[in-house]
């Protein structure tokens, strides 16, 4: 078992800390300790800590000290005997001073101490057997006890999932070396009545339902016997809801109030999202839905792919690895249709950043610790597998505080017709990439359960760490095989780890499979385990044995491990052997047609107040500038830098419309324009997304259109044509057995073939995740807000049309486009207004008709060069875009309003609505261009930097633009 | 002959294709080639002109971005290193390449490195890693890459550790004096930065942004001028404020290649 361990006297630890006394990353844990409340702490010193195993001389640990573990001009190493000068916690406390020392647990993938042994052994040092890391802490404070670093360890410095800590020096753990393993279990699935077939199901944590587990019982009667675990196992994960869409494919009866009989929708991702697609049938679109991402046409040459995934579950209980294996992952979706990543994507939603401790249900950790634990999982993996991770969103909500989620996007650009996808009989099952361990055992399933509080500790196994150099490897190889045509077929280990990806690949012919040829990182996997196991970094490729020299060459020179496990036949079986011992033996109809197909109940209920449905604001004095300022604070809209600043977004040359815009590279983008550098002509990409779980607790189907419109809007406000936008859709959602719960996904999901219809803007790919719910110690579900994700992919047909949102220059003349109808259902004015001074309960936005042609008509006159500046009006309307313009330009606008009522005109939203920076030359040919579409004059841009909004004569709000900036920058 | 650029390639390597589409810009002929192709002698490091150790994240920066790297270089090719290097061809590290050649010792002057380390690159002050536009100023005629190039270059950094400082503080600015600071941060109006972020991002002593060897043919730099060899690159071009194409250092390095 895995969590064997010994300690031996033959390891030394060496302790590496700065020479410094401000070193930043002690004073970041510093900082954080204060943040969450520990505010005793005075001082904390960060040391890295390294355990080598082996029996080393003393000049050998000299040579590991001095020239492998140390920089000796910033740091200072000291080094003994792990066991040799143990501390105990007692001996560790000096006055106000406690050490605490954090180590991973045996058998989480430690990348560093890999390269320790590697680097150990070039350096001739060979005793050396294994390595491990570890930090150690130095913590002083007055009047600090040691339940209080007890605390600190367990909020802050350590996470239970993979980590273990002590107070004092700790004892390093190396996994035991076991024999292999080839143990398989028989399950009597046969006999079971209807309570122990649930039993087994919970109890291998398999998320079956009763209908499914009678299937499962039915063909093993057939079969006349009983399954092994590795069988079960394997149906568990194909015929989950993260690998099977369960939900989306389910026969759904749906009531309504007031209609004596319910509405049945046999499929519902037919009838809307593949339904558009199909209504649409854009001859741009090369290919939708059937492969792990969409493709569509881009220059001729290429064809640009683009998939977004979620990781909600696995970053809920280790922030960092999941992620990082988030990203992880859908580079290898991208890869999975052989095409080259070239960006990546993060929206990501928490909870409140100040969040009470007392509050948080058990064993949920702190939204602010999940929140630096995810951005840096998602900067450890974009920047060290070099790409770009150029757009994003952040949005915070109670909602999510035990759920998070995290959305990772990766677009990848291939020449069209190169990727090869049909098996041949004999090819070879080839495995290349990272070795196999327990990591991630069962994920698939896992992502599909409810949360409760003892998923961290049930699912710890399920943590997986990334290690973005091994799929960087990948990278490199798969391509230069595409282009050498070594491989008839590929597709990436995710999860459900080979048991998915190879199943999937013998799905049309068959195959079979020696599970001990596959490399592991350590003995002792039982035969399951290997086969179920999501260890990083792998991918399946089909291998005609002709090509595999060839192929074994490029590994070589990239230092890839390849790994042959089988081969494909036509036997419409797949099997699985461990030496002599058949371990899984399963028909290919069984495993991929035998899913009973879910019947579902959804109830759905009118929305309070309908879309754009909005009421009288009552009469009274408005401080415009606080509230302004307010909503430029808001989390949800308050400046990212700091997060976009620790992603290089700059790598790989094709970031054109960055992230950040304007003269001081501070204002926020509407989208980013993209020019990947294999780009064959002068088009360009422009990526934007729309998400709004504030519409989505009211009308989750206005909720869909509106987020489609925004995720077009902010394409088209970077210089994309709006009859070239694909979009990508990503639900997430609570627990579909819930009647309610389902009627708002049925809602928003009509609400996405309304929206894509209108804009003929087309789904190519998409991903749903459901029970994003949790279940505290106070017995209550809890579930997150409605969340849809729309991703947008427009394209321009030259990179040197894109136009930015910063205003340009004094003079020029400031337009609103767009059929303009503020409503405050949803608005974030509403999230900041004192209870007193809520406004009326109002409908969403709703979609006007004429909005397409609005955009349509904008993006003629932009291609004609009349717009300077183009930005959307979203959370926080016209006022927070007009200011982030001057934000961007350091200029100042000077704008008069018409309207009724200029608090809804300043700050309610509305659908469909740009602002236009137009140079005054310019002016009258916008206009004529704009004629017969709302389009509106409101002011002009100023040297003087300021905002100024006017309405009947009176001075509404004049802010200088720094204090706007500031409000704009304030931490969240 | 259009010059033969030699684009080394390690796990992690990954503004490879970024230096590689520079140099074709600015007239040479690059290969990237894995350090392996190299090892087994597929590859020879005299049929190349010049020499480029590119940006990325060699071997994960476990232990000290560029040091495994490094070490490598050291262990396996230190003769062939140390032979282009005196050959005279330019040789130029971007990034993880900058952090290779002065961990190995090769930056800033290998004889006193052979004795013990005198410099290095450590985390950014500000602890954290940075992506941001910066200006540069050439400001070293003994450098070959820099030599005669008047105008500020404008172009991103993207690290973690590219604060450069040296076991002896006065040691820098014998550094300064001799020529050997090719590259400072600077303000965007051209200013020196005086180690105020974000104009100087990372701390670095003298706001040294990138460095040669005593003779002057081996350049390292945090900045990656190679991520700005076209307008549209630069983010004030939609305010018609392009300008600092790093093109410049590669069309001087290429030019002076042309001689071997």
């Amino acid at each position: 078992m895995p969590s064997i361990t010994e300690t031996l006297t033959e390891v030394t630890r060496f302790v590496i800390a700065p020479r410094t006394l401000d070193d930043p990353r002690s004073a970041g844990f510093l900082h954080d300790a204060h943040a969450l409340g520990l505010t005793a702490v005075k001082r904390i010193c960060c040391a890295d800590l390294y355990f080598i195993q082996g029996r080393l001389t003393p000049t050998e640990v000299r040579v590991l000290a001095d020239r492998l573990l140390h920089d000796p001009i910033t740091h200072n190493v000291t080094q003994n005997l792990s066991a040799a000068g143990k501390m105990s916690a007692a001996d560790c406390v000096s006055g106000d001073a406690f050490v605490i020392e954090v180590a991973l647990r045996p058998g989480v993938t430690d990348p560093v101490a890999e390269q320790i042994v590697r680097a150990a052994h070039m350096l001739g040092i060979k005793g050396v057997q294994a390595a491990g890391t570890g930090l150690r802490f130095e913590v002083q404070g007055g009047g600090l006890s040691e339940a209080d670093c007890h605390l600190l360890a367990a909020r802050l410095l350590s996470n239970p999932v993979i980590q273990h800590y002590t107070l004092g020096e700790i004892e390093p753990s190396f996994p035991l070396p076991t024999q292999a393993s080839d143990a398989v279990e028989t399950l009597p699935i046969r006999a079971l009545d209807d309570a122990g077939l649930m039993t087994l199901s919970l109890e291998r944590r398999a998320a079956l339902d009763p209908n499914e587990m009678h299937a499962i019982q039915a063909y093993y009667r057939t079969e006349d016997r009983d399954p092994t675990d590795v069988e079960l196992e394997m149906i568990a994960q194909t015929w989950s809801e993260h690998c099977v869409h369960k939900t989306f494919k389910a026969r759904i009866s749906v009531e309504r109030p007031g209609r004596p009989e319910a509405e049945i929708i046999p499929n519902l991702f037919r009838a809307t999202i593949r339904a558009a697609t199909e209504t649409i049938n854009a001859p741009w679109v090369l290919s939708a839905f059937v492969d792990n991402a969409g493709l569509i046409e881009y220059d001729g040459v290429n064809a640009i792919s683009f998939k977004v995934e979620t990781h909600n579950h696995p970053s809920a209980i280790e922030p960092f690895g999941g992620a990082n294996t988030g990203v992880g992952g859908v580079i290898r979706d991208v890869l999975g249709v052989s095409a080259k990543p070239v960006a990546a994507t993060d929206v990501l939603c928490f909870g409140p950043q100040d969040t009470p401790f007392e509050t948080l249900p058990v064993g949920v950790l702190h939204p602010r610790r999940i929140l630096s634990g995810v951005v840096a999982g998602v900067q450890d993996y974009g920047n060290k597998i070099g790409l770009p991770t150029v757009s994003g969103g952040l949005w915070f909500d109670p909602g999510y505080t035990a759920n998070p989620l995290v959305f990772c996007g990766c677009l990848g650009i291939a020449p069209k017709d190169t990727h090869p996808h049909q098996p041949q009989p004999d090819d070879r099952i080839i495995v290349l990439g990272g070795r196999t361990g327990r990591d991630g055992l069962r994920g698939a399933t896992f992502s599909s359960m409810t949360m409760d509080a003892q998923t961290g500790e049930v699912s710890g196994a399920s943590v997986q760490i990334g290690a973005p150099v091994v799929e960087k490897g990948l990278i490199d190889v798969v391509l230069l095989a595409r282009d050498a045509q070594l491989y008839h077929a590929i597709t990436d280990c995710g999860a459900g780890g080979l048991s998915s990806a190879v199943g999937e690949m013998t799905s049309t012919l068959g195959g079979q499979v020696q599970l001990e040829c596959v490399p592991l990182k350590y003995p002792g996997l039982a035969p399951w385990e290997i086969w179920l196991s999501e260890a990083q970094e792998r991918m399946v490729l089909a291998v005609p044995p002709a090509s595999l020299p060839a192929l074994q060459t490029l590994c070589e020179r990239y230092t890839v491990e390849l790994t042959d496990i089988g081969q494909f036949e036509a036997s419409g079986r797949i099997v699985v052997r461990y030496g002599q011992k058949t371990v899984l033996d399963l028909s290919n109809d069984f495993l991929h047609n035998g899913l009973p197909q879910r019947n579902l109940a959804a109830l759905i209920l009118p929305p309070r107040c309908p879309a754009g449905k909005t009421a009288p604001l009552p009469l009274h004095e408005h401080d415009y500038a606080a509230a302004l300022l307010a909503l430029l604070a808001h989390p949800n809209i308050a400046s990212k830098e700091r997060i976009i600043r620790i992603y290089d977004h700059e790598v790989q040359g094709g970031t054109l419309i960055k992230p950040l815009a304007g003269l001081a590279a501070d204002a926020p983008a509407d989208a980013v324009v993209l020019r990947p550098p294999d780009s064959a002509g002068t088009q360009a990409l422009a990526l934007s997304a729309g998400m709004n779980p504030e519409y989505g607790k009211l009308d989750a189907r206005q909720m869909a259109l509106n987020v489609i419109d925004e995720a077009v809007r902010n394409a088209v406000a970077a210089g994309a044509d709006p009859e070239r936008i694909a979009l990508l859709d990503n639900f997430c959602w609570g627990d579909p057995l819930r009647p309610e719960t389902l009627g708002e996904l049925v809602e928003a999901a009509y609400g996405c073939y309304d929206g894509a219809v209108y804009f003929g803007a087309p789904f190519i790919s998409g991903k749903d995740s459901f029970n994003n719910e949790y279940l505290g110690s106070d017995g209550q579900r809890h579930a997150i807000p409605p969340t849809l994700l729309i991703s947008g992919l427009g394209l321009l047909k030259d990179a040197r049309a894109g136009v930015s949102m910063d205003l340009k220059a004094a003079g020029n003349a400031l337009y609103r486009v767009g059929a303009f109808a503020p409503t405050f259902g949803g608005s974030h004015y509403s999230l900041i207004c004192p209870p007193g001074e809520q406004p009326p309960a109002e409908g969403v936005p709703a979609l006007n008709p004429i909005t397409r042609a609005v955009y349509r008509t904008l993006h003629a006159a932009m291609r004609g060069g009349l717009a300077a500046a183009c930005h959307d009006l979203s959370e926080g309307g016209l006022a927070v875009a007009a200011a982030e313009m001057c934000i961007g330009g350091r200029l100042g606008l000077d704008l008069t309003l018409e309207d009724a009522e200029p608090l809804r005109a300043l700050f309610g939203e509305t659908t469909g609505c740009l602002l236009v920076e137009v140079p005054q030359q310019h002016t009258a040919t916008f206009e004529a261009t704009m004629s017969g579409l709302p389009c509106r004059r409101l002011g002009a841009v100023t040297a003087a930097p300021r905002l100024t909004a006017r309405c009947a004569g009176q001075v509404l709000m004049d802010l200088p633009v720094d204090t706007l900036r500031n409000a704009f920058q304030q931490p969240f | 002959m259009p010059p033969k650029a030699l684009i080394l390639f390690a796990p992690g390597t990954n503004r490879d294709l970024d230096a590689a589409r520079a140099l074709e810009q600015a007239g040479a002929v690059p290969e990237v080639v894995p350090l392996n192709r190299l090892r087994r002698g597929e590859r020879r490091w005299q049929d190349y002109q010049m020499l480029v150790l590119p940006g990325g994240f060699s071997y994960a920066d476990a232990l000290g971005a560029g040091k495994l790297l490094a070490l490598e270089l050291q262990h396996d090719f230190a003769g062939p290193m140390a032979e282009f290097v005196a050959s005279g061809k330019p040789v130029i590290g971007i990034c993880n390449g900058f952090q290779a050649l002065v961990k190995s010792g090769l930056l800033p002057d290998p004889v006193q490195a052979a004795a013990e380390a005198q410099a290095t690159l450590t985390f950014n002050a500000g602890g954290h890693f940075e992506c941001r536009w910066v200006t540069l100023l050439p400001v070293s005629q003994t450098c070959i890459w820099t030599r005669g190039l008047n105008e500020p270059i404008d172009c991103p950094v993207a690290h973690g550790e590219g604060n450069f400082q040296a076991r002896d503080p006065h040691w820098i600015d014998a550094l300064v004096a001799s020529g050997q600071a090719a590259l400072l941060y600077a303000a965007p109006d051209g200013r020196p930065a005086h180690g105020a972020y974000p104009y100087n991002p990372n701390g670095s002593a003298a706001d040294i942004a990138g460095l040669c060897n005593p003779a002057g043919n081996v350049l390292g730099l945090m900045p990656h001028p190679e991520d700005h060899i076209f307008a549209e690159q630069h983010p004030l071009w939609t305010r018609g404020l392009a300008r600092g194409s790093g093109l410049a250092l590669f069309r001087n390095g290429v030019a002076y290649a042309g001689q071997f």
